[in-house]
């Protein structure tokens, strides 16, 4: 710009990328509310809109990469990166506290009013639950497992041990994509149905956002992955792996919750499918 | 804090050579793909006057249907929104509609977007000393997404809601009436325009809170902020705390309307009050989001025309983030007479009412401020007093319905609008304004009338006390919120209120015949046009600063603090 600057601050060029990110979510969103009602082109003007924010995604995080090897991010700019993802798995946080605050107002005050309640958690319309010991309790172990694997592969990064880095990244993608599958299965199996009650609503609403960012979380991997073999990670500069890697831990710590709150905590004493 | 002197304690702030290379995007590139803070501060500015006329529009639609009883105009103005001969009950739907779109644009779209978007964006980055903000692009997506989430709701105006067009469900969106009374699409429209300016408020907090904690120029420690700075640090910890948790709740709605889940639907053993905790625990750090920075405007004003440093700079700064921890755990009062129990109750008064001790900080505070000062009444000062008094009652009506038994007979009275509105309407707005003729010359470079700011100022005084001072006297004999119709008992005040309105709109004829006068005949601003008083950073610039400022670090002596 200016040509002057004298300070590590990133001053950016314009950019056309969050105008048309947000127009996509405005596309995406006229389309999901024409898509839930039946109305015409609901269904083409929400893919639209997701491939228009996808392409956002895509573009915008390859100029963040882009302007990385130009020099851009000085030490300041990764600190801000750091705040800004520390600050964003905050407001993700509470997003999950809204949905807990949902099942534990469902689990500790179940509705005497309603038939299918009748007063006991799990709900009385609920005639099995998961066993939590069976496939979650797998699913737990996967996940803890997978912090391990990267873990390992941010350690081997440091140490400029490419191999055990891919072994680790790749370990825990594969990892993840079974934690994906296990729960497509689970749900596909599952003795209880989608909605209907407070159990079907807050279950499956609380564990598929859960999933949701562990896809999210899983691509943020693949990401970096690919950025390994391109050789993009230094053992001094790699703030793209941390972030992935601070995402992939809140979505285990997360899973834990879930896993102690709504598997075991909240389907003791009921029948196990 | 602002004790700062003017071009003393810096090292480089010799702007004249910014001419040359101060060079700009075109129009296209300049505004919708911009990286500037400053312009996209201006972006906010306009986006909220415009959204301000709209829902100033939708008030002034109500206070006509309201300025007598019975029905007369709605049947008018749904055909004027394109119902061909509407019924009764779809009048009556449009009530609900123009509530909800007020309640939603002034909030979402005209407060928020001009008093951290915009001022936040504009003075935050100059304040500490920094050439920008933390994510410059990402501080372009969030104005977008306030812009797209605009949309959205207005799209929602078009499309078949309850009984007619339209999301008419409030601004608080209460289930059951926007789940199973309202089936349509208008409300899922009005849900995803919460979702989208939501999102870009998360993503502006992220940056403010960034911006703040790691761009403050050398010597500019936390404790030597601007008490602007620190009110816009505060909101933005709450907006990351709060909206995610809106989100929540506004998806939890969406399922239930859409996908068959009983979050709130007592036949599945759900529960209608879940949802309205959910929405008061973001609801109520929400009116302290729209609040706080207009306390850090009106510190900054009342330290500048009293030329004297704000009393007790320590104290404002901790008041407001006591008000914002506080602020998390006083949501129930919104809830008094859902059948909470009396100890919930018990807990939900005091922890209200302890809201009042840091409030009190601020009000005394800024009155020590004036004590002994050497006061001078240019226009932002008038507002900032009209404020402190404004924002005075509403806080004390506020203590008043803070007592949960009271409440039982206040609740959904116009007492209450008449609290809100005197805390926002003629608090966070009148805050609004004063930041405005405060700063507009600095941003725009020409000054405004003196004289037709004072005027606009009586005007709106005049006008938004008659229009919301008798509604707690209507409030108190029992007229219920949210009806477009009374018992011929209220006509009285309601004429007064609505005459009041009148009054206020030709207040705010006299503030756009004032802008106008300054770009046209305005004269040109200096960089400190407000003289000795005014000791930030912005005002080292020169008016308008240049596209980037402070490309040399400006550096913050501290032996300038020592007097």
């Amino acid at each position: 710009m200016a040509g002057a600057k004298n300070h590590d601050y990133h001053i950016l060029p314009p950019d056309i990328w969050p105008f048309a990110g947000a127009m996509s979510a405005l596309t995406m969103a006229v389309g999901g509310v024409f898509w839930m009602h039946d109305m015409a082109g609901g269904t083409a003007i929400f893919w639209l809109g997701l491939l228009g924010v996808i392409v956002t995604f895509f573009s915008w995080f390859g100029k963040i990469i882009k302007e990385a090897h130009a020099g851009d991010h000085t030490p300041v700019v990764q600190l801000h990166q750091r705040y800004g993802m520390i600050l964003f798995i905050a407001s993700e946080v509470m997003f999950f506290v809204g949905w807990f605050w949902a099942f534990f107002d469902f689990s500790l005050f179940p509705s005497e009013l309603a038939e299918v309640v009748a007063g006991q958690w799990p709900p009385k319309a609920i005639e099995a639950v998961m066993d939590p010991f069976d496939l979650p309790l797998l699913n737990t172990l996967i996940l803890l497992c997978s912090g391990t694997t990267l873990t390992w592969a941010h350690h081997a990064l440091i140490h400029g041990d490419r191999d055990g880095l891919k072994k680790g990244l790749w370990a825990t993608i594969l990892l993840g994509a079974v934690f994906s599958a296990i729960q497509a299965y689970e749900y596909a199996a599952a003795p209880f149905a989608f909605g209907t009650n407070t159990f079907g609503s807050s279950f499956y609403m609380a564990t598929g956002f859960h999933g949701f960012h562990v896809i999210v979380g899983t691509i943020f991997l693949i990401v970096c992955l690919a950025r390994v073999y391109k050789g993009h990670f230094t053992p001094r500069q790699h703030f793209g792996f941390e972030a992935a890697a601070w995402y992939w831990h809140f979505v285990d710590v997360v899973w834990l919750f879930l896993f102690v709150a709504i598997y075991v905590w909240g389907s003791w004493g009921a029948p196990v499918h | 804090m602002a004790t700062i002197p003017a071009n003393e304690g810096f090292d480089a702030h010799d702007h004249a050579h910014d001419h040359d290379h101060d060079h700009k995007p075109a129009f296209f590139a300049r505004w919708f793909m911009s990286t500037n803070h400053k312009d996209i501060g201006t972006l906010y500015l306009i986006f909220a006057i415009f959204a301000g006329i709209i829902g100033g529009a939708v008030s002034g639609m109500m206070r006509a249907e309201l300025a007598q009883p019975g029905i007369q105009y709605l049947g008018y103005f749904a055909q004027l929104l394109g119902t061909a001969n509407p019924s009764f009950d779809e009048q009556l739907h449009l009530w609900n509609v123009l509530i909800t779109a007020h309640g939603l644009i002034m909030v979402f779209f005209m407060v928020m977007p001009a008093i951290i978007g915009g001022f936040g964006n504009w003075f935050v980055p100059i304040m500490i000393g920094a050439p920008d903000m933390a994510f410059p692009r990402m501080n372009n997506v969030s104005f977008w997404l306030t812009f797209v989430g605009f949309m959205s709701l207005m799209i929602s105006a078009f499309m078949p809601g309850g009984t007619g067009q339209g999301a008419g469900t409030g601004w608080t969106v209460y289930a059951p009436l926007s789940t199973s009374g309202s089936v349509g699409p208008a409300v899922d429209f009005a849900i995803f325009s919460l979702h989208l300016s939501g999102a870009g408020s998360i993503l502006g907090a992220i940056n403010f809170i960034t911006t703040i904690l790691n761009m403050r120029a050398p010597g500019m420690t936390l404790h030597k902020m601007p008490l602007f700075v620190w009110s816009v640090l505060v909101t933005a910890f709450l907006l990351l705390l709060a909206l995610p948790v809106l989100a929540a709740a506004i998806t939890m709605l969406l399922t239930d309307r859409n996908f068959g889940t009983t979050f709130f639907d007592p036949a599945g053993g759900g529960d209608p009050v879940l949802y309205q905790h959910l929405f008061w625990f973001f609801g109520h750090p929400e009116v302290y989001i729209m609040i706080l920075p207009g306390f850090g405007i009106i510190s900054q004003i009342i330290s500048t025309f009293s030329k004297k440093p704000v009393f007790g700079y320590l104290g404002m700064a901790y008041a407001m983030v006591a008000i914002g921890v506080v602020g998390f755990i006083v949501w129930a009062h919104h809830m008094y007479t859902t059948g909470l129990d009396v100890n919930t109750k018990m807990y939900f008064t005091a922890a209200t009412m302890v809201i009042a001790v840091p409030t009190g900080i601020k009000i005394f505070s800024w009155i020590a401020t004036m004590w002994g000062g050497s006061l001078e009444f240019k226009s932002p000062m008038i507002w900032a007093l009209g404020f402190i008094f404004l924002f005075t009652v509403g806080g004390v009506t506020g203590v008043v319905l803070a007592n949960g038994g009271v409440d039982d007979n206040l609740h959904d009275t116009y007492y209450v609008v008449a609290h809100f509105h005197y805390v926002l309407s003629l608090g966070a707005v009148t805050s609004l304004f004063a930041g405005f003729f405060y700063w507009f010359p600095k941003m725009s470079g020409r000054m405004h009338s003196e004289f037709l700011s004072h005027l606009q100022f009586v005007v709106f005084f005049i006008g938004v006390n008659l229009i919301f001072f008798p509604m707690h006297f209507l409030g108190v004999q029992g007229m219920p919120r949210r009806y477009p119709d009374y018992a011929v008992a209220y006509t009285y005040w309601n004429e007064i209120a609505s005459l009041g309105y009148v009054i206020m709109a030709g207040s705010m004829v006299i503030f756009f015949i004032n802008i106008a006068y300054a770009f046209l005949a305005g004269k040109k601003a200096e960089a400190n046009y407000w003289g000795e008083g005014a000791t930030t950073l912005e005002w080292t610039l020169s008016s308008p600063p240049p596209f980037h400022q402070f490309e040399t670090l400006p550096v913050i002596d501290d032996a300038a603090h020592a007097h």
